[in-house]
């Protein structure tokens, strides 16, 4: 993974000091709460219901050991001993003092980590596949581009103060895990007919209350204009997107008002005095970037593989977690192995101080030190080797980290909600919890197979439920909480947004709408038709008919 | 106000005129982009030395023909979160060579006044209460930057590989 040399260290530390500085001149009244606002806000500090909020950048979702121990002791020394990922790769702690954040930003620094750009109007961290390197099927490794994205975007002068947040996905597999097409901009690495690779760009998705899928913009940018090009649809954003109406000023509002042509016609005309100059990196750069994503060193399988394939064949319980959360790996004899934080009952992307340490265990003892987060709001360990697969499994179960549920209906995005979110209009967490308790029994989960469930707190969508098969939407109605059902959603390679089935329900009774709608998809598949297929198949008529003609 | 130039406070010597007013002669004026470009032959003619005053909403590209004629450009800052005038400030500098005064002027903050210098601007309009030593050593906070810009220091790509 990347390592700061000493100008990455220097800027960081300068920040922090900047920071620091900041924070003093607010704590003596130099500066006005409204004069703050922007400057914590563009360190990742925001003020939520109870407390302030810190969100740190996890850089597409790759942590060290190191960093992950590092991210522990944050949570024990400001928090209360436990951090939540979310849904954007990052780590976000709930209940820190104003006054602690640049002791916060310094704890962070000295493993390379920071909370630049994670909040305001401005470029936020760039998220990936957190399969990246390792996945069997993808072209090459789309974190190389990421970090060349993270350093072009760090303090960008000229993009600060955008309309509007903005957010920048890369993937480079066909099966798209970074969900590029609800992003401000997608990028997908493509392969030409010439065998080169380089860049389909995507821009206008979006979720919030406005969703949409992005439009591709150009079928293949050759990789040494990256930056020109980001910086061209920046460029046209910043000085053409709605300034008047916040919920109207992101790119993809610019992008539809427009139409897809016409933006990609401006794009192109600024492309053209920005092309080969200026913000286009040296390619020595880019290589220097790219050796620190070099493949490591894999074994080849030893003779302790056969024990792997005996304990598959005789513990039904290793064998069902093998199932659920181990995916294949690039490299013959390791593994990816996903590490759920969505226990029965829990806090869908939490996880204690104590279970940090023990990722941070194991990833060293078994995964090269290297942890990835995911956007489902889940750990993963990328470099096992699948002799060691066991005794990690075992390892796993002591720390209540052996949920075998990835992929399944109990492993629930939610965003934080009302239980800590000024905005939110009604709780996520207590519903998602709920839900993970009902369909406890992990047979049935099983059985139920690919079910993707994600609950948003209010219409900003951070739990983005818009592209869960099933989504779950908290409203408002004359103070109670209710909750709006949509189904169709996906986030994958054939991105759609899930349309509202019919009207809400009553914080009581949204759990037996939800089996509900389960209960209709089982009967209605036909052989192992995903909950999705069986929907795309049979449409909303029968979930419809099910949920509220019987009343 | 205060205006700073070049990291020193200086009296604002430019007339700033509204729409309706006549450029009094020998004067150094600024007109609005409306202004100017309903009235830019005739004040080109009429020997002043001129400015134009650019909000968001103004294309720096309109006035692209004439920068030659513009010993000075001012972009407004209605808020400090409307970014628009850093990109067009970097189109003057960097797309059309544009070498007169570039003013930031309006919302100006301290914190931003790093970003400002990296985009083009070179002059500063500051609220009265300002102090301005603070307000300068602001500039100081980041030395180092990850992308070329209008102030044409080496970025950090180019220092690695220099």
């Amino acid at each position: 993974m990347y390592s700061y040399d000493q100008y990455d260290t220097q800027l960081v530390n300068e920040r922090v000091a900047q920071f620091r500085d900041q924070v003093q001149r607010r704590l003596d009244g130099r500066l006005s709460e409204e004069e703050f606002r922007p400057l914590r806000l563009l360190n990742g500090l925001y003020l939520q219901l109870h407390a302030y909020m810190l969100r740190v950048a996890v850089p597409y979702g790759t942590l060290s050991s190191a960093q992950l121990r590092m991210l522990a002791q944050i949570a024990r020394r400001y928090d209360r001993g436990y951090g939540h990922f979310t849904t954007r790769q990052n780590i976000q702690y709930n209940w820190t003092k104003l006054e602690d954040a640049p002791d916060i930003l310094a704890d962070l620094a000295s493993v390379e980590m920071h909370a630049i750009q994670t909040s305001g109007n401005t470029i936020r961290n760039t998220t990936s596949d957190p399969y990246a390197g390792v996945a069997a099927e993808e072209l090459e490794d789309p974190r190389v581009y990421c970090e060349i994205i993270r350093q072009w975007s760090t303090l960008h002068p000229e993009f600060t103060f955008l309309p509007r947040k903005f957010k920048i996905a890369v993937t480079a597999s066909p099966n798209d895990r970074a969900a590029v097409k609800v992003h401000d901009i997608g990028i997908a690495i493509r392969k030409n007919a010439e065998g080169e690779t380089g860049f389909e760009i995507l821009v206008g998705g979006g979720l919030g209350r406005t969703p949409m899928v992005g439009k591709t913009i150009r079928d293949f940018l050759p990789k040494e204009h990256l930056l020109s090009y980001l910086e061209a649809i920046l460029r046209v954003y910043n000085l053409n997107g709605r300034r008047d109406n916040k919920y109207k000023a992101r790119i993809k509002i610019l992008v539809h008002d427009l139409g897809t042509d016409a933006f990609r016609e401006q794009v192109d005309a600024e492309w053209e005095n920005l092309r080969g100059k200026g913000p286009e990196l040296p390619p020595a750069e880019m290589e220097r970037i790219r050796a620190f994503f070099a493949p490591p060193e894999y074994e080849k399988p030893g003779s302790n593989h056969q024990d792997y394939i005996e304990k598959l064949r005789t513990n039904a319980g290793f064998a069902e977690w093998v199932r659920a959360n181990v995916v294949e790996h690039k490299q013959n004899g390791y593994a990816i192995v996903n590490i759920s934080l969505k226990p029965e009952g829990g806090i869908p992307g939490d996880a204690t101080a104590v279970q940090m340490d023990s990722v941070a265990d194991l990833a060293e003892k078994y995964s090269m030190a290297e942890i990835r987060v995911t956007h489902q709001q889940n750990l993963v360990l990328p470099n096992v080797r699948q002799a060691d697969l066991f005794v990690m499994w075992e390892e796993l179960r002591s720390q209540g980290l052996a949920t075998n549920n990835i992929g399944l209906i109990s492993d629930i995005i939610a965003c934080p909600g009302l239980d800590y979110c000024g905005l939110a209009t009604a709780r996520s967490i207590p519903v998602a919890q709920r839900i993970s308790t009902r369909f406890a029994d992990l047979k049935r989960q099983h059985d139920l197979g690919e079910l993707q469930l994600k609950i948003s707190g209010c219409i900003n969508a951070c739990g983005h439920h818009h592209v869960g098969h099933i989504g779950i939407l908290g409203v408002d109605r004359n103070n109670e909480e209710y909750y709006q059902i949509t189904l169709g959603g996906r986030a994958d390679e054939n991105a759609a947004i899930g349309k509202i089935i019919g009207r809400a329900f009553s914080s009581d009774d949204v759990v037996d709408a939800v089996e509900t709608v389960v209960n209709t998809y089982v009967d209605q598949r036909q052989d192992d038709e995903r909950f999705i297929d069986t929907y795309e198949r049979i449409g909303p008529k029968p979930f419809k008919e099910a949920l509220y003609d019987a009343a | 106000m205060t205006l700073l130039k070049g990291g020193t406070p200086i009296e604002d010597s430019w007339v700033h005129l509204d729409d309706e007013t006549a450029a009094p002669a020998g004067a150094a004026i600024t007109v609005s982009f409306a202004r100017w470009q309903a009235e830019s032959e005739a004040l080109k003619a009429s020997g002043v030395t001129l400015g134009v005053r650019l909000t968001g909403d103004d294309a720096a590209e309109e006035i692209a023909d004439d920068l030659n004629a513009l010993q000075l450009v001012v972009i407004a800052f209605p808020a400090f979160t409307d970014g628009r005038g850093y990109s067009i400030a970097r189109i003057l500098r960097e797309r059309y060579g544009y070498e007169g005064e570039v003013r930031a002027t309006g919302n100006v903050l301290r914190d931003q006044a790093s970003l400002m210098t990296r985009c083009g601007f070179d002059a500063f309009d500051l609220a009265a209460h300002t102090d301005v030593a603070d307000w300068l050593e602001g500039l100081k906070d980041i030395t180092l930057e990850y992308q070329p810009a209008a102030d044409r220091r080496r970025s950090v790509p180019q220092i690695r590989h220099a």
